[in-house]
């Protein structure tokens, strides 16, 4: 055989094994996105995936318990009542008011257990949503060094 | 002094298109004068560029907060260095600061090479003109960093505005590693743009292969070594401040940086076979030009938020534009291509699977393949909401279970590739070569085992790790052994000679060790060992050798921050080794809060604690201990890697024409026995 087939051979070996093994790894992990107000229109096959939702922490709605931390989590006027059994500790932007995403499975009563919880990391790119300190002014932002009076946001 | 700033932007930009109109008529008429002023204004971004830097940086040593950008980014009791490093904080700042780098890189590009190829240059000065000019267009109209804030009074008319104290840096940002990392990251980045602009100027002018491929190598070695900075960096930011125990966890915005990296590593291995038989033209610039690409992608990923991550920010219309630029990008590279492939046709052929070739091959074939996986993993949500109607994302169990072995393959080529020689390796030289190498490592695999270690990867890296660093020390072993013999000097001596004579090749054997380290590091991984519990003071809790008491926790509280606290002892075998104090901060100015991870870090072991709160229930402080073992050696490996590339980059010494008649043969590279004739390398690095 001409070395050159024995290479193409070879990579085809080693590739199928890596298609092989990447198949493997996403049917472990694949994780399936729905807003809250999907949630209750899942049904069959659906409701036993991995799921991952996002929301808003409703404030005062965390609760840490002996073996899990309960929030809810509400979007566009829905809520989800969420249990976090993981074992590492939340994050620290994880509190009232902060954007989550987390990723478990669905209940059958409509609640959701998750295994891990994500808050938004406080942006580099976006001025902190959650509150201004005292003195900032609402506004919108002018071009220096146009002044046609016409502001445009950034 | 806002309008300075802006002005000095905009002449930038003007600067820009005239370099990149200019230099285009210039190569189509042949008019050396505008060539030369068109790189000239290409040089002079630069200037224009630092000037805006420097206004925007005033104003925050200033504290001018009329600025937007300055407001949002910055207060007045924030330290000077922290000040400074808020021009990258966000997107505008760090859209600036990208431009700001990549003027530095193409000023030099140009600058260093003023006086040689003058047929290679205006090519490549239209390139980085064309690069620069879609920068400088964002930062001119679509993410301004000299907004200026402004409020409507009760007519509706808009008057400046300026707040009496800024929204300040977050303080998950004002730790001086994390104010290194974007720096490192984006000389990364934009440094890929050099090689690219040598590829697609050589393409298009169609320069002979083997004088623009030297200059390509060198500056994809800068810019892959602060990407490997840039990386290492943001993994141990990760792992010492944010406290969840790990350094990695294929976060989208992590993978975007690491698929250049894959690339440009493929790039660095594949332009040897280019270099020495005439091989994979199209491949290697299609490299080059995939690396540019994929960086461009790494900066669209993080900025456009459009694939939700840790590090996502707000969709934003910006995403758009990097869209287009990469459209534009591959359709000028494929017509490059397209027109003269013919250029590009290879000098050689494969001759054997057991030559250094093959080795080269198998390697970009496993890191493009990685390249690949990861790339898949990460858009996977996107691509699976446009053609399926949900959206699906995968985590670390694909990245895992496909970059593991991928690795570990990567890691016996990095052992095997250097000992196979170029076209074909006698069966002799193979069983002198790899015998006692590979002898070493199964030892050590069976010494592994007798000891417990039973997970196979861990075990599969230890026998690999033990292979390839016998095979590195026996590489320089022999060939400074030939030189000590014959320059009658001593073996230590003989391995600076060595080494000098040739710095790419042993400086690339330093980087290899470097990854050796590291990959022995990330597998020590698999050992890592947790608990978590309810402690009040008095009560102990055992990980590993050691046994932590729980002291006490108290609150301490300043202008700053108010902070959680538990003050811990460690005893190992019954003495008390060390104090712990682990944290978790409340920044009062911006309500955020910020665990401080108590670390106590050797060469087996990391014992990492962390105060993960109180239990509302029980007031108790929870602490949550983890040993990771080996997790030093992965930083360590890093600077490793580090000074093997500057030494990879130093020039040879020049390297003394042999008149004996000596076989070589211990430099590993027996050409095939039909050439029995003296074997004389002398790979210089200049360009």
């Amino acid at each position: 055989m001409k070395a050159r087939t024995k290479f193409l051979v070879g990579s085809g070996m080693i590739v199928a094994t890596l298609c092989m093994l990447a198949y493997v790894g996403f049917t472990q992990s694949k994780t399936y996105y729905h807003t809250i107000s999907e949630l209750p229109a899942l049904q069959g096959a659906s409701l036993h995936q991995r799921i991952r939702v996002s929301g808003n922490v409703r404030a005062g709605s965390i609760s840490h318990r002996e073996d899990r931390v309960d929030f809810v989590l509400e979007e566009q006027g829905k809520t989800l009542p969420v249990s976090y059994i993981g074992r590492d500790p939340l994050p620290d932007t994880f509190k009232d008011g902060a954007q989550a995403l987390v990723e478990g499975q669905i209940k059958p009563d409509g609640s959701f257990v998750a295994e891990q919880v994500q808050a938004k990391c406080a942006s580099k790119y976006q001025a902190s949503p959650t509150g201004s300190p005292a003195g900032t002014q609402p506004g919108q932002t002018m071009n220096g060094a146009g002044g046609s009076g016409i502001a445009n946001k950034s | 002094m806002d309008i300075f700033g802006s002005f000095a932007l905009l002449l930038a930009l003007l600067a820009a298109v005239y370099a990149l109109v200019g230099g285009i008529v210039g190569i189509a008429t042949r008019r050396a004068v505008l060539t030369k002023s068109a790189r000239n204004a290409g040089m002079a971004v630069f200037g224009l560029v630092t000037l805006a830097v420097a206004a925007l940086e005033y104003f925050f040593f200033t504290d001018n907060f009329t600025m937007a950008y300055v407001a949002e980014h910055s207060n007045r009791a924030l330290p000077l260095f922290y000040k400074f490093a808020a021009l990258w904080s966000g997107q505008e700042g760090s859209l600036l600061f990208w431009s700001w780098l990549l003027s530095i890189y193409a000023f030099s590009a140009l600058f260093l090479n003023r006086k040689k190829h003058p047929e290679l240059m205006p090519y490549v000065g239209v390139v980085l003109a064309g690069v620069q000019t879609f920068f400088l267009t964002l930062n001119n109209f679509v993410a301004t960093p000299f907004s200026v804030l402004a409020s409507a009074n009760s007519n509706g008319v808009f008057h400046l505005a300026r707040v009496a104290e800024g929204s300040g840096l977050n303080p998950l940002l004002q730790y001086p590693e994390m104010v290194i990392h974007p720096p490192m990251l984006y000389l990364g980045y934009t440094g890929f743009t050099i090689p690219f602009a040598f590829a697609l100027a050589a393409l298009l002018g169609r320069y002979p292969g083997e004088k623009w491929i030297h200059i390509t190598r060198r500056w994809t070695m800068v810019a892959w070594c602060f990407q490997s900075v840039g990386i290492l960096l943001g993994a141990h930011w990760a792992y010492a401040v944010l406290g969840w125990g790990g350094y990695w966890s294929w976060d989208p915005v992590e993978n975007a940086s690491l698929l250049p990296w894959i690339t440009g590593t493929a790039f660095l291995h594949s332009v040897m076979m280019q270099e020495k038989r005439g091989m994979m033209k199209v491949w290697n610039v299609w490299l080059v030009f995939t690396t540019f690409m994929l960086s461009i992608l790494g900066t669209l990923l993080t900025r456009s938020g459009v694939i939700s991550s840790v590090h996502a920010f707000a969709q934003s219309g910006i995403g758009t534009w990097f869209v287009c630029f990469l459209a534009i990008i591959f359709i000028v590279c494929f017509w490059a291509y397209w027109m003269n492939r013919d250029y590009l046709r290879s000098d050689n052929q494969l001759d054997s699977l057991v030559s250094r070739e093959s080795s080269f091959l198998f390697n970009n074939l496993v890191l493009l393949a990685a390249c690949f996986a990861v790339l898949w993993g990460t858009l996977f949500p996107v691509l699976s909401e446009w053609f399926t109607r949900s959206k699906i994302s995968v985590g670390p169990p694909f990245f895992n279970k496909v970059n593991v072995p991928i690795a570990l393959f990567l890691l016996l080529l990095t052992g095997v590739g250097p000992l196979l020689a170029w076209r074909k390796t006698s069966f002799d030289a193979l069983r002198r070569n790899f015998a006692w190498p590979l002898a070493g490592g199964v030892v050590a695999g069976g010494i592994g085992f007798t000891f417990g270690f039973r997970e196979i990867y861990a075990l599969i890296c230890l026998v690999l790790s033990v292979f390839v660093t016998l095979t590195i020390f026996s590489e320089f072993y022999r060939g400074a052994r030939v030189i000590a013999t014959r320059e009658h000097t001593n073996i230590l001596t003989a391995i600076g000679d060595l080494t000098m004579r040739n710095t790419r090749r042993y400086g690339g054997y330093v980087v290899h060790f470097g990854m050796v380290l590291v990959f022995i590091g990330i597998a020590g991984s698999a050992f890592n060992k947790d608990i978590q519990m309810d402690m009040s003071p008095g009560q102990s809790l055992a990980i590993g050798p050691y046994t932590i008491l729980c002291q006490n926790f108290d609150q301490v509280a300043n202008d700053n921050y108010q902070s959680e606290r538990a003050t811990l002892e460690v005893f190992r075998d019954g003495h008390s080794v060390m104090m712990l104090y682990p944290q978790r901060r409340l920044y009062l100015a911006s309500q955020v809060t910020e665990t401080m991870v108590a670390v106590q870090s050797s060469a087996l072991h990391d014992l990492y604690v962390v105060y993960a709160g109180q239990n509302p229930d029980t007031g108790k402080p929870v602490i949550h201990a983890y040993l990771n073992p080996l997790v030093k050696w992965i930083w360590f490996g890093g600077v490793v890697v580090v000074l093997g590339t500057g030494l990879a980059m130093l020039p040879n010494r020049r390297a003394a024409i042999l008149l004996k008649a000596v076989q070589e043969k211990s430099w590993g590279n027996a050409v095939a026995a039909t050439s029995p004739a003296v074997v004389r390398r002398v790979e210089s690095h200049d360009d």
